[in-house]
């Protein structure tokens, strides 16, 4: 018992610088921003207590309204069209056909590029006056319609079609290895039973993969709540401010409108939002290892 | 003894070293700033030539992308204790705080014997000011309300130039009728921005102008001839074509430049499109203060000077403030820069057509008009840009709902 006492405090003080590192500089810097955010501060930051009026100010504002409006449009869409095609090509993938190492990056490349190369190269291809509807229009057919990106109601889709574009490979990538994981006997036990492939999939194994869902969600989540350069390069927020996200919101005011008081208002809100999202994983991770041994 | 010697003479040798350095050493100063592209970075270096010319050692630290991402790092180093000699900011209200800190300089020595305050526009002279010292070096003068156009486009479709409101819509409905587009418009909030303070200035006039930005009177947003700006603003969305959102302002010059389109709103900095497209002001392109009445928007940059703690930074900042308001370095920094310099009684002759536009009307106080950013905070210009760009985007909504947001925003913002 002793010796391994000394392990653990020789382990502990090891640890120490990392565990400072935590407490000051995620910790602290969080517990700053929040505290910033209740002060009047505009260039450089104050201590002049202001209460709530810059969360005041920020739910009075309608491009913060519309910026929060917009990222959950975006996240549902994000992440509900990102399984789907994410699963549905990793099934594709798995049944073992010919070329699938060329498939699968095709699939995961634009995942590979950066979202700045995404947004601009979607900009072009959807700009009414040089993309696919001018294409389209040139070949013939003059009242072809394809503006979303210049409606004020629709722009914000836009951005979930080349955020889907971008992502899904990634999604695909982890369905895939998720998919490898399962017991091959499985396949054959239903093959003898009669059951018929996609009944496989939707009833054992969708619920055998809740890990690798759980993993995408959260990840998806989190790209989610930090979109900034697709929107900047697709859209610029516009048409307007109608497709606006809170990163940008926050990075306006924070450099360009020197109000670092609304901007940590802003980021304290999107803390929490965050918080929000990874509470319940943190808590499935932790009971995880439990029902692991329980099931043993 | 021997060894008692040896360190002496080891230490005369090191302290003869540091003055010697020191004698040599011409006046450096470290300078800070975000111009680098093409045209920007060559007309720096007009300043920098002719700070080493006059003994100076110019250390160039140059951050790319925009003033946004650039100023918090310099501003970062001037409270952490580690600042740049001279630091680049847009004329304005960005410099309030850094002052009121005391981190800033002031140079009322210098500005008083080379007499800035004769030489500037007073409204120049005033944004430099603070409780009644200078802290600030003004050094370029960008024209923000101009309307550039095609002249071969306007003549073919039969059109003069502008001279008022119902001209100039008149003159889109020919070039409309013509096929062409007669606004080019590049629908990112800050340009949309630009435009409304151009229709502003030559629809409501100076007093309306200053009643909105400097005051921030709510009154005279509400007031009927605002509203008519507001409605010409809105008008402007029939005569621009659909690819406008999120276009940047030199793509829409270059419609323009190519005949596309007829007019465009746009500051000087729009002048080196064609520039580069090698047209020249007055035969290929013309310009407008206006249209409607005529008045100059002056914005620009200054530089700041961090108080230093040593005294040679200190000399090297006086002859760098020296050198940068000289008429020589003014003249060729601003033509490069595409600007007209800030001192007004500089030799005009170099000057292209437009430029001259500017500079005569610049001669009148009256229609020296300070940029909304010197009048009015970072805060609430930019969140009016926000409403502007909403307005713009949503044809649906009405003047009156403009307006009150406009209001709404300013009274959140001030």
């Amino acid at each position: 018992m002793k010796p391994r006492r000394r392990k653990n405090v020789a382990s502990y003080v090891a640890l120490i610088p990392a565990f400072i590192i935590v407490v000051f500089a995620y910790l602290g810097t969080m517990l700053w921003t929040v505290q910033i955010s209740f002060t009047d501060s505009k260039l450089l930051p104050s201590m002049n207590f202001i209460g709530i009026r810059q969360y005041e100010r920020l739910f009075a504002t309608s491009r913060w309204i519309i910026s929060l409006e917009n990222m959950v449009i975006f996240g549902i869409g994000l992440i509900l069209v990102c399984l789907v095609l994410g699963f549905l090509m990793a099934a594709a993938l798995d049944q073992k056909i010919r070329f699938e190492n060329t498939f699968r990056t095709i699939f995961l490349y634009p995942y590979a590029m950066s979202f700045i190369v995404t947004g601009l190269a979607w900009q072009w291809i959807l700009n009414p006056t040089l993309g696919v509807q001018q294409y389209v229009r040139n070949l013939g057919w003059t009242n072809f319609q394809f503006d979303w990106i210049v409606q004020n109601d629709r722009a914000i889709y836009v951005v979930i079609i080349a955020g889907v574009w971008q992502a899904s490979g990634l999604v695909m990538a982890l369905m895939l290895s998720g998919l490898r994981g399962i017991d091959q006997e499985l396949w054959k036990a239903a093959q003898i039973d009669g059951i018929p492939a996609w009944r496989v999939y939707l009833n054992i194994v969708v619920p055998m993969m809740r890990p690798t869902i759980i993993t995408s969600v959260v990840l998806l989540s989190l790209a989610v709540v930090r979109v900034y350069d697709l929107v900047i390069a697709l859209t610029g927020g516009g048409p307007g401010i109608s497709s606006e996200v809170p990163a940008k919101f926050i990075l306006d005011y924070l450099f360009g409108r020197s109000n670092i008081g609304l901007a940590t208002a802003a980021s304290s809100v999107l803390l929490v939002i965050v918080l929000v999202i990874i509470t319940p994983w943190l808590y499935y991770e932790y009971f995880r290892p439990e029902r692991a041994k329980g099931g043993k | 003894m021997k060894r008692v010697t040896r360190v002496l003479l080891g230490a005369v040798a090191m302290v003869g070293l540091v003055v010697g350095v020191a004698q040599a050493d011409p006046q450096k100063a470290e300078v800070f700033h975000w111009w680098t592209s093409g045209g920007e970075a060559a007309a720096v270096q007009e300043f920098a030539k002719a700070f080493n010319a006059a003994g100076g050692e110019w250390v160039d630290t140059a951050i790319g992308g925009s003033g946004s991402t650039a100023r918090p790092i310099g501003i970062n180093r001037i409270i952490g204790g580690d600042p740049p000699a001279a630091m680049q900011f847009n004329t304005g209200k960005q410099i309030d705080e850094l002052v009121a800190q005391g981190l800033i300089r002031n140079l009322d020595d210098i500005a008083e014997k080379e007499g800035w305050k004769a030489a500037l526009p007073p409204a120049f002279y005033e944004a430099v000011t603070r409780d009644g010292h200078v802290i600030a070096v003004p050094v370029n003068n960008h024209g923000q309300n101009w309307v550039w156009y095609n002249k071969a486009v306007l003549e073919k479709a039969g059109i003069a130039e502008p001279t008022t409101w119902d001209e100039f819509f008149a003159a889109g409905d020919k070039l409309k009728a013509a096929g062409i587009i007669p606004v080019a418009v590049g629908g990112q909030p800050w340009q949309l921005n630009l435009m409304l303070n151009a229709i502003l200035l030559s629809e409501g006039g100076k007093d309306l102008y200053l009643k909105v930005y400097k005051d921030l009177d709510p009154e005279a947003v509400k007031s009927p001839e605002f509203k008519k700006v507001a409605e010409i603003f809105g008008k402007l969305r029939d005569y621009s074509d659909p690819g406008n959102p999120n276009r940047d302002w030199n793509v829409a010059t270059g419609m323009v430049i190519s005949g596309k389109a007829g007019f465009q709103f746009m500051g000087d900095w729009a002048k080196g499109e064609f520039v580069l497209a090698n047209q020249v002001a007055g035969k290929d392109f013309g310009c407008i203060l206006g249209p409607g009445q005529k008045n100059f928007i002056m914005g620009g940059d200054v530089f700041i000077f961090p108080k230093l703690k040593d005294e040679a930074g200190t000399k090297a900042q006086d002859l760098l403030a020296t050198v940068m308001m000289s008429k020589d370095a003014q003249v060729a920094f601003n033509a490069k820069k595409g600007s007209v310099p800030v001192r007004l009684d500089v030799d005009n002759s170099a000057l292209d057509a437009c430029a001259k536009i500017g500079v005569e009307v610049l001669q009148d106080p009256d229609k020296q008009i300070p940029a909304a950013d010197i009048l009015a905070s970072a805060d609430v210009v930019q969140s009016l840009t926000d409403v502007v760009a909403e307005y713009w985007a949503n044809p649906s909504m009405t003047a009156d709902a403009f307006i009150e947001k406009w209001n709404t925003a300013v009274d959140q913002a001030k």
